[in-house]
This record gives structure tokens, C-alpha cells and sequence, in this order.
């Protein structure tokens, strides 16, 4: 009888807690669906799809982090409009000047809302590998933004960074310090990843996707060891760049390790066999996943040949 | 998405320059039309001039590629021919191209009787919804066209590199590739992979002031002793690290011999060495 009283008194306890949590919510009125991840760290979760006129682009995760004397802002969304909602809900949430945007990498849905933050104060944050990898986007994304969204795509586009990270950076908000860190090429060439120091938070931009299938768009063997390397910080909290948030990395990062260490691994095998890149594609691109990730078939064998033409020079 | 608006400022600037006086506007929308691509009446002209092309060739010319571009910047595509490269007749070119790349002309093959087979492996870029074309052109100058249209992927897909500095630090090595058992006269599959960013480069980026020049492969020729198996003009319609997978015909042990010569006039070379009933030999 005492296992199943205390699993009782636990369901009770968290009852109590979910039932505060709630009421702390309702109290400070999200806006723009913001969630608070821990004290001073608020987060809009992106919908888990791709671009279309529907969700307007809405589908990264952006938030901010709210400091004593300043707020950072964490990756400006898929659209001005979208932008401009952050930074609206912002205003009304913390009567403070928001003093960084920090770009966690150069993909058009986590920066296309760049222009509602543009301010003297604001200082723009990336990679050091940001602003090429940007010049040689830059174009196309806008030009898919316009035919994904049409005129509600007016004034997006992602602005050029005026504070480079290439290795490590720590800005400070006011008693409140960030740890900034620029990683080799992994999801891309251009990741940034933000620890907030006081309560462990790691702001992983998409070094990290939850549920939503990863993509390869830099180097698979790459990202499998920053991901080694994220997890030895072992944060408490964790944003993803697609997902909501996790508060255990080994679990957070599994499934998505779980997916790199299998198609490195089938890919490797293929190669061995001497399966051209269109066989292989056509094989392994049709193998049922392991998880069921949302837009699997949209990004699967895509996925498999970046990593084919990763892997064929590896020996 | 790749360069696009670089691309339509020179490559496909230079086309136009050079084989029409008229500037065609970017399609606001990748949305399909590709098979009424206004680029393809003046690229044929450009290329074939009037000559009849037979458009209905599956008998001689397919060309094999996805519906739809997964990678944008590793599309593979394979143009097999079914005619056999006899002395008398046999396919003397074999043209690539991608109507709505601004650069829509990616190679351009030269093949002998001594190709044993006129049948080419390779990954090209692609941008928007396009008809890929292959052309083949025998010794008596007749013409056979396959295509395949083939559309863009959505999401961040982009043609350009993933990672341009270690594109740049591997650039020239080479992979080179002859599958066994080889028997003579009998076609045998080679592999050559070029280590290099095959790249259209930046025109100055008006808002971060980048600028990078084109550096591209522009030019290929596999010898086997003092004869051509294949030579190639192509440019960076080419996927990073070109790869080509094609056919020689062997006649005895001996080598195949690789020259890559790049828009900075640098040349690579490479050599693999195989013996008849010998398994694969690989270079690199």
C-alpha cells in the first residue's frame, strides 16, 4: 500500500504545483503566447510546420530574456510581422530597452523579423560565419518568403550583425550574464548557442529540434558532437529551436541523436556497398522512421543526401 | 534561392548578352510553368541553331532525375543512352541543362567509341521549378533530347554551400574510381569525384559589403593512354564537389588519367591504375 500512497501524494503535490503555475500564468497575462521557461525567460513557440501563408511564417521559437538593466532578444521570427509582435508584447510585458538580438543561426525563420528591432541601442548578435552564409541567402529566402506569403511578407528579411561571436562572448543584462558560444559547423555553419547563467537555461536554436525532424544543413558528424558537447553543460532548461521547451537534456537531445547516429550509420553502410547517392536516397529515404517526427517526408531524404555527400569523403 | 539574384545579374546577364538583346525578369513566383520557360528557345538557338531535334528519342536518350529536388544543391540526375559507341556511330556529345538556373547551360560532354557507353552520373543545382534537358548528339550530327521536370524543395533548402571555408581547404583533392572485374572490351564504370566549392561566388552583398568572385571546375578530360574517354565544359550549375560516374572501354591493363581545370586557371590531376579481372582500383 505505500507505493501506490506516495505515487497519490505526488499526483496531489504536482496537482497543487501545476494548479500555482497556471495561476502565475493567468496573472502575468501571456502575450503573443508567450510561456515563462524560468524566472525572466519567456518563450513563443513556432508551429510545427513549414511556411505557409496560414501560419505567416509563424514556426521557430523566439523569446527574450529580461535582465536588470536590459532585455536580449533570442532570434526575431519568420516575419516583420511576427517581429513586431515580439517586440510589442515585450514592451508591455518589461518597461526595459532591449539592448541585443541575438541570432542563434541564419535560417529565415528564426531572423526575418529583424527590422522591429532596429534601434542604436539594439546591437545584432550572431556567428562569425553569419553574415556570408547570410550573403548567400539572403535573396533567395526573401524571394520565398514573397511566395509563400505575399505582401503580408513585406519588410522582413534578416539584417546584417554587428557584434560577431567566433568563439565565446558573455554579454551582460544587468545582473544578468549570457553565455554566448559560435560551435564548428553542426546544424549549420553559423550556430550560436545562449546560456543564461543564473538559471541554467541553454537557448540552443536549432541544435536542437523536439519533435519536429532535425535538418542536416552543415554537417552531421559536426553536430552529433556539439550536441555531446551541450549536453555536458548539462543545462537545466532547455529551448529548442522547434519544439517545446525540455528540462532534461539527455532526453531532449535523444531522439534526435537517436536519428543522426542511424542515418550516419546507414548512410556509412551504403557507401561501403557502392550504392550511387539517387540509390541510396531512394532506399533508406523510404525507410519508416524510428519516431514518428513530424515532416518526416518533407525532410527525410533530404536529410540523406546531406549526409551522403558529407560521408563520401570521410576515408 | 541560392545566389539567385546574382546569378540573374551576370550568368544569366552573360547569356543573354551573348545570344540575345532581351532581358527576361526573375519569375516572382517558383511556381511551375518550366515547360514554357522562355530560356529554352534561346539556349536551343544558341546551341543548335534550326536543326531538327527529336524530342521523342526515349529509344536512344533518358534522363533520369527526381520529381522533385530534395537537396537544392544535390540533385542527381543520370542521362543513360541506349545506342552502342560503335566507330560508326556513336554519341559525340551529350549536353546538360537546367532552363530556369540563370545559368541554364551546366556541361557540356565530349565521349568516343573508347567511352564503351555514352552514359554520365552527376549532381546538379537547382533553384526553382525547372525541365532539366539532356541532348545527345551523335557522330552524323543528328540530335535526341530527354528532360525531366523537376521541382524545388521549400523550407530553408538552398543550393549554396553548407560549409564554404572547408569547401575552399579541400579544394583539388580528388577521388578517382575504376569498378571491376574489368574485362576487355567490355564497358567498365569509373567514378570521379572533385574535391572543390564549384561555386558561382557573391557579387558585393549591398548590406554586409561580402564580396567573393566565381570559382567553379570549368573544364575535365579523362584520358585512357592517348585516348579520350571524356572531357567536359561545365560551370556551377555543377553541385560542390563534382562527381561524375561514366564508362571507358578497357582493352588491357593500363591507367586512366584525370586533368581539372578551375576558373583560376589551377589544375588537378589524378591517375588509377587497373589491371583486366582485377577488382575495383581506386586513386584519390
Amino acid at each position: 500500500m505505500t507505493q501506490p500512497q506516495a505515487g497519490w501524494q505526488s499526483t496531489l503535490a504536482s496537482t497543487v504545483l501545476l494548479a500555482g503555475t497556471l495561476l502565475t500564468q493567468a496573472t502575468a497575462a501571456p502575450d503573443f503566447g508567450l510561456e515563462k521557461v524560468a524566472e525572466g525567460i519567456y518563450v513563443h513557440r513556432g508551429q510545427q510546420q513549414d511556411a505557409t501563408a496560414a501560419n505567416g511564417g509563424d514556426i521557430a521559437n523566439i523569446g527574450y530574456i529580461v535582465g536588470d538593466r536590459c532585455v536580449a532578444v533570442i532570434d526575431s521570427g519568420g516575419s516583420l510581422a511576427i517581429g513586431t509582435a515580439l517586440r510589442d508584447a515585450i514592451r508591455r510585458a518589461a518597461a526595459k530597452p532591449v539592448c541585443y538580438l541575438i541570432h542563434t543561426h541564419v535560417h529565415p525563420d528564426h531572423s526575418f523579423g529583424d527590422a522591429a528591432f532596429k534601434d542604436p541601442a539594439t546591437v545584432f548578435v550572431a556567428h562569425g560565419e553569419y553574415p556570408a552564409a547570410l550573403a548567400a541567402r539572403r535573396d533567395g529566402f526573401l524571394a520565398k518568403l514573397e511566395s509563400t506569403l505575399g505582401a503580408a511578407a513585406d519588410g522582413s528579411g534578416s539584417a546584417s550583425p554587428t557584434l560577431l561571436v567566433s568563439d565565446r562572448e558573455t554579454l551582460d543584462l544587468g545582473n544578468r550574464r549570457l553565455r554566448l558560444q559560435a560551435w564548428p559547423t553542426a546544424h549549420t555553419n553559423n550556430d550560436l548557442t545562449v546560456l543564461d547563467e543564473r538559471t541554467q537555461t541553454l537557448w540552443t536554436g536549432d541544435l536542437l529540434f523536439v519533435d519536429r525532424i532535425p535538418v542536416v544543413d552543415g554537417r552531421a558528424l559536426g553536430w552529433l558532437k556539439v550536441m555531446a558537447a551541450l549536453r555536458a553543460l548539462k543545462p537545466a532548461h532547455l529551448i529548442p529551436g522547434h519544439g517545446p521547451a525540455q528540462h532534461d537534456a539527455d532526453i531532449a537531445f535523444g531522439p534526435q541523436q537517436q536519428y543522426l547516429d542511424q542515418l550516419v550509420s546507414s548512410v556509412r553502410a551504403a557507401l561501403k556497398a557502392r550504392s550511387t547517392l539517387a540509390q541510396t536516397v531512394d532506399t533508406l529515404g523510404n525507410q519508416p522512421p524510428q519516431k514518428a517526427w513530424l515532416l518526416f517526408n518533407d525532410y527525410h531524404r533530404r536529410n540523406v543526401t546531406a549526409v551522403y555527400t558529407e560521408l563520401e569523403w570521410e576515408d | 534561392m541560392f545566389l539567385f539574384q546574382y546569378w540573374q545579374r551576370v550568368a544569366l546577364a552573360g547569356l543573354i548578352a551573348a545570344f540575345a538583346p532581351q532581358v527576361f525578369a526573375a519569375p516572382a513566383d517558383p511556381a511551375p510553368q518550366a515547360s514554357a520557360a522562355p530560356i529554352w528557345p534561346k539556349v536551343r538557338n544558341s546551341l543548335f541553331g534550326t536543326r531538327a531535334i527529336d524530342e521523342n528519342a526515349g529509344e536512344i536518350i533518358v534522363l533520369e532525375a527526381p520529381n522533385r529536388a530534395e537537396d537544392a544543391s544535390t540533385v542527381p540526375i543520370a542521362i543513360r543512352t541506349k545506342i552502342a559507341q560503335s566507330p560508326t556511330r556513336y554519341v559525340q556529345k551529350l549536353y546538360l541543362l537546367v532552363d530556369n538556373n540563370p545559368s541554364p547551360i551546366a556541361a557540356v560532354f565530349e565521349l568516343t567509341p573508347d567511352s564503351g557507353r555514352a552514359d554520365i552520373e552527376t549532381r546538379i543545382r537547382i533553384e526553382q521549378y525547372t525541365d532539366v534537358r539532356a541532348i545527345a548528339e551523335l557522330n552524323d550530327g543528328s540530335l535526341y533530347m530527354a528532360s525531366h521536370y523537376v521541382k524545388a524543395s521549400g523550407g530553408c533548402s538552398a543550393p549554396a554551400g553548407k560549409d564554404p571555408k572547408e569547401a575552399l581547404r579541400n579544394a583539388g583533392r580528388i577521388k578517382f574510381r575504376v569498378d571491376g572485374p574489368l574485362e576487355a572490351g567490355k564497358p567498365a564504370a569509373v567514378q570521379l569525384a572533385i574535391s572543390h566549392p564549384n561555386a558561382s561566388g557573391l557579387v558585393l552583398d549591398q548590406v554586409s559589403r561580402l564580396y567573393e568572385p566565381a570559382y567553379y571546375v570549368r573544364k575535365l578530360s579523362v584520358r585512357y593512354g592517348d585516348k579520350l574517354v571524356l572531357s567536359a565544359d561545365i560551370d556551377f550549375s555543377i553541385s560542390e564537389n563534382p562527381n561524375f560516374r561514366f564508362y571507358f572501354l578497357p582493352s588491357g591493363d593500363g591507367a586512366l588519367h584525370a586533368d581539372v581545370v578551375d576558373t583560376k586557371d589551377l589544375s588537378f590531376s589524378s591517375e588509377v591504375a587497373f589491371k583486366l579481372g582485377g577488382v575495383a582500383s581506386t586513386t584519390r
